[in-house]
């Protein structure tokens, strides 16, 4: 399975990713931001960072930048697309992805290991995990997801949401809401379910020693899905 | 233009005899230009006047040293040809008078100083240290520290692995913001600063010279008054996405052979770095600065040799590679200019619009910069409290480890080290909050420790004392996590070296830390020098942080603090005589503040040191945690609260009370963790090598408990020792 992970001059996991994609069986190739197209690929990637800096808005400029129109026709073939953290602003940004990503509740950025809930198996990014809840990593800013009262019922009627903040036992309530998050949403899919964009950092957890396995499942499940 | 005199020369912050000085070896008064080099060039920040001849004394040899001071930053090997870069850096002075980019720019000159040398960086470490939590700028000069070292740092995409903070009234009116990274590079692919060869174009990188930050190594070498807040302006801006851009645009221009040598834009800019390669080649440097890029109209000589612009290098490139490195940097977008070359005259040549503005000889600027013996007293080694039974008669253990585990200075960091990203890169295996941060050597089996420590209350009662117990406190860091120490890096942060009792604080420390690394072959390969960190005649006390290195052979044999299984044994290797004095249970229980730090025994710190190193090798221990602020109790309950795990403490035996055993503060002490079936095989190490250690207890339950005196629940110890800056910072 071929992969292809975009580089944004201010990604910082874009190399974190291709570890992780290599490990689990991609054949992974990295694609920088001025390229004209993407070579053919099985699934795309926006890797966590700061695209151009972020001074503006989370993931504006790469929102318009030379490579997504490439990015955006995939995806609206069907192409599966996977945005992490910055990648997942990027997707909004695009309006590939409904919502936006505000700045965190006590506006601090926070690193820590989170759970999150698995909301649907009825697509390519989680159906073979046999688990419910994820212990995932969450490095951001801005990852307080918000939309209006209108997209949140389309999303929720259309099964987008993917996956919800939560504690060990899956309770996906304020109180396991690490950034104000509407609902504890933590990751959407598209309405094909093809593109997911989440803030956790599954390449993060990929081995014992950093502290967490469950990034694996992900991944295994991901390569597993083709 | 400005007529030089005496007047303005003391306004630039040279003084008297040193502006008569310059006038002498030019033969004549120098223009404004020129002024401001010198100025830039003999300030303390940058010619180490003060300290220089004691620096000279630090330790900074050993077989594992590959560069040591002198460089942008220390470099050590670590086998199989990957070598570290390291260094500290103050940036004290800007961060007091703006926390947010102060902090983000000591992050960023400290990260360019790494990549400098061709090291991709793969950790960031601080020691920060501000006032007492009640004085009223405290609470906002941390959130904005916090927020600038994150920016940058998170930015970037290097984690930040440690820290340490500590709080202390004599920071009211200076902070102390140390940075400190670690990069990887390939031994025989290192660049120097030292320019060789002439006619070889001189290369501008990065981003353009604007206003920001003129004068600002000056400023850093200025006492503070009321009028600090006009200071702002000399406060540098930093933009870590462009540094992003330079740092990925340098290595990659460093991975062809076009570069002589390369130096990236600091304290007093371009001034010093050109100097300094020009120096350090036998060299002269010609530099047209109408070809400098600027951010601003109408930017005047003066102005663009003294601007501290952040994200700029500059780079000696071999003749007729220009057109080559110049592709990789419009490739990341960034400036490219080539603004003069190298000569055989060995004086900087400064042009603007086809006109010379300033020559002066290398010499003069370097060599012949000021060097100063300031005087200096000994401190002398205070007496010994002695504590009568009645001051203990009251006390109850519980109170007091309750109290000690919401010091400010003890408790929990949390707050500020999720601001960090501390796992970016994929190879944090040790994150903050533990006795050291570790990271993994990418792709291999080995992985680097890292820790920063200082210990201002034993320097301050005993500057020798506490030199050499930093150092210590170090060494058992790396240790702790199953590292071997390799190398430090010091930040020597003081008060005003024109004082007496200051200098000799500096004095003494640099002994106490040279005798302590030779000892331990814990050698200072890198460091910096903040003097004058004193406002209103009220100085810091003396602040050397020492950031050190380990090496981890096989990174599956790292160990962390948190307790492991109910039914282990808990011992302490070293020795407890109880030392209270300038103990946190002596400042904060006892209200007793004078008397002698603890004592170092170098012999000890070493054998105690190797031995619970080769157990850990051995696999034959589970946890380790150095014993140190707030002693063994202090200690077992950070153990227990991070394994969430209960300890029954043995009664203890010898001569010193409870108080004393569990909250002493002596030296060379680790708490280890032992399963049953190897506890008579770490016995008999121990006792082979005349190792002197306690059984300390048992691991199980969820209290901790002693006999009649202690029994206390993890829960509510952890409440106290996890919410106090929590709850400081909302408040």
């Amino acid at each position: 399975m071929k992969s292809s992970v975009i580089i944004f001059p201010g990604s910082n996991c874009d190399r974190d990713m291709d570890v992780a994609l290599k490990k689990f069986g991609f054949k992974n190739q990295m694609v920088w931001h001025n390229d004209d197209e993407i070579p053919k690929s099985d699934l795309i990637v926006l890797p966590g960072g700061f695209s151009y800096g972020d001074y503006l808005r989370c993931g504006s400029i790469a929102g318009k930048s030379k490579i997504i129109k490439s990015v955006i026709d995939f995806a609206n073939s069907g192409g599966l697309v996977l945005g992490i953290c910055n990648g997942f602003q990027i997707l909004t940004e695009t309006g590939l992805l409904p919502g936006i990503l505000q700045q965190n509740k006590y506006l601090n950025f926070i690193c820590k290991n989170v759970f999150v809930k698995i909301k649907n198996k009825e697509n390519k990014f989680f159906k073979d995990i046999k688990k419910e809840v994820l212990e995932l990593h969450i490095a951001h800013n801005e990852g307080n997801y918000f939309c209006s009262n209108d997209e949140l019922k389309s999303i929720e009627d259309n099964d987008q949401i993917a996956v919800t903040y939560c504690d060990q036992k899956g309770n996906d309530d304020e109180e396991n809401n690490p950034n104000g998050a509407l609902k504890n949403i933590a990751g959407v899919f598209s309405k094909n379910k093809n593109i997911l964009g989440m803030m956790p950092h599954p390449e993060r957890m990929i081995d014992q020693y950093l502290s967490g396995e469950d990034g694996s499942l992900f991944f295994e499940n991901l390569i597993g899905s083709f | 233009m400005i007529e030089v005199n005496e007047k303005i020369a003391i306004e630039h912050g040279l003084k008297k005899d040193e502006y008569k000085k310059i006038c002498d070896l030019l033969k004549r008064t120098p223009n404004i230009t020129e002024l401001g080099v010198f100025s830039a060039m003999w300030n303390e920040h940058c010619s180490y006047k003060s300290s220089k001849r004691h620096l000279k004394k630090l330790h900074t040899k050993g077989k594992q040293v590959i560069q040591g001071p002198g460089e942008n930053a220390g470099v050590v090997d670590i086998d199989d040809n990957d070598a570290i870069v390291f260094k500290i850096e103050s940036h004290n002075h800007p961060s007091f008078i703006e926390p947010y980019q102060g902090a983000a720019t000591g992050v960023g000159g400290i990260m360019r100083d790494v990549f400098t040398m061709g090291a991709r960086p793969i950790a960031n470490l601080n020691s920060i240290h501000f006032g007492s939590p009640d004085h009223e700028k405290t609470r906002n000069l941390l959130r904005g520290v916090v927020k600038g070292i994150g920016g940058y740092g998170n930015c970037i995409g290097v984690p930040t692995i440690a820290g340490q903070t500590c709080f202390d009234e004599s920071y009211n009116g200076n902070i102390l913001v140390n940075a400190m990274t670690l990069g990887l590079v390939n031994k025989n692919k290192i660049f120097y600063s030292k320019a060789a060869g002439v006619n070889k174009p001189v290369i501008y990188v990065g981003s353009k010279t604007g206003r920001d930050g003129i004068h600002g190594a000056s400023m850093a070498s200025a006492i503070f008054d009321d009028k600090i807040e006009e200071k702002k302006p000399t406060v540098q801006v930093g933009d870590p996405f462009t540094e992003k851009l330079l740092l990925e645009a340098c290595l990659e221009l460093m991975a062809g052979k076009s570069i002589i040598s390369i130096q990236d834009m600091g304290a007093a800019g371009l001034t010093s770095s050109s100097i300094e390669m020009a120096s350090k080649g036998d060299l002269g440097i010609e530099i047209d600065l109408t070809k400098v890029p600027c951010r601003e109209e109408n930017m005047t000589p003066y102005e663009i040799m003294l601007s501290e612009s952040q994200e700029r290098m500059l780079i000696v490139l071999e003749e007729g590679k220009e057109k080559e490195a110049k592709k990789i940097f419009d490739k990341w977008n960034l400036d490219f200019a080539v603004i003069g070359k190298t000569t055989d005259s060995r004086n900087i040549e400064l042009f603007f619009k086809n006109e010379k503005v300033a020559e002066i000889p290398i010499d003069f600027l370097a060599e012949n910069a000021p060097m100063y013996d300031r005087k200096w007293i000994k401190s002398e080694l205070p007496k010994k409290n002695s504590f009568s039974k009645d001051q203990f008669k009251s006390l109850k253990l519980g109170e007091c480890l309750n109290k000690i585990l919401q010091d400010p200075n003890i408790s929990d960091k949390e707050w500020i080290w999720s601001q960090y990203d501390h796992t970016v890169m994929g190879d944090t295996i040790q994150r903050p909050g533990g006795d050291a941060g570790v990271v993994r050597v990418h792709g291999t089996n080995k992985a680097v420790a890292a820790a920063v420590d200082s210990s201002a209350t034993y320097c301050n009662a005993h500057p020798l004392t506490g030199g050499k117990q930093v150092v210590c406190e170090s060494w058992r860091n790396m240790i702790s996590v199953g590292a071997k120490p390799i190398a430090i890096t010091n930040c020597l942060n003081f008060g005003n070296p024109e004082k007496e009792k200051n200098m000799g604080e500096f004095v003494e420390c640099v002994e106490g830390i040279s005798e302590a690394s030779k000892y331990l072959n814990y050698p200072v390969v890198s460091g910096n020098v903040s003097f004058y960190n004193e406002t209103k005649d009220k100085g810091i006390k003396p602040t050397p942080s020492i950031g050190g290195i380990g090496l981890l052979a096989n990174y599956k044999k790292m160990i962390t603090m948190e307790l492991k299984n109910n039914g282990n044994y808990l011992f302490v290797i070293g020795k407890t005589e109880g030392h209270l004095d300038q103990s946190v249970f002596a400042r904060n229980i006892l209200s007793k503040f004078e008397g002698p730090p603890p004592e170092v025994n170098l012999f000890n710190e070493k054998q105690n040191g190797l031995i619970t190193l080769k157990l850990i090798n051995n696999n034959l221990i589970e946890t380790c945690h150095d014993v140190s602020l707030g002693g063994i109790l202090t200690a077992l309950s950070k153990m227990s609260i991070k394994g969430n795990k209960g300890i029954n403490i043995f009664p203890i035996n010898g001569l010193v009370n409870k108080f004393q055993y569990f909250f002493g503060e002596d030296q060379g002490r680790y708490i280890i963790e032992i399963k049953q079936e190897n506890l008579e095989n770490v016995e008999k190490i121990l006792k082979n090598d005349s190792i002197h250690f306690d059984k300390l207890g048992l691991i199980e339950g969820n209290e901790i408990s002693y006999g009649n005196d202690l029994k206390i629940s993890i829960d509510d110890i952890k409440q106290g020792y996890k919410k106090w800056l929590s709850e400081y910072m909302v408040n």
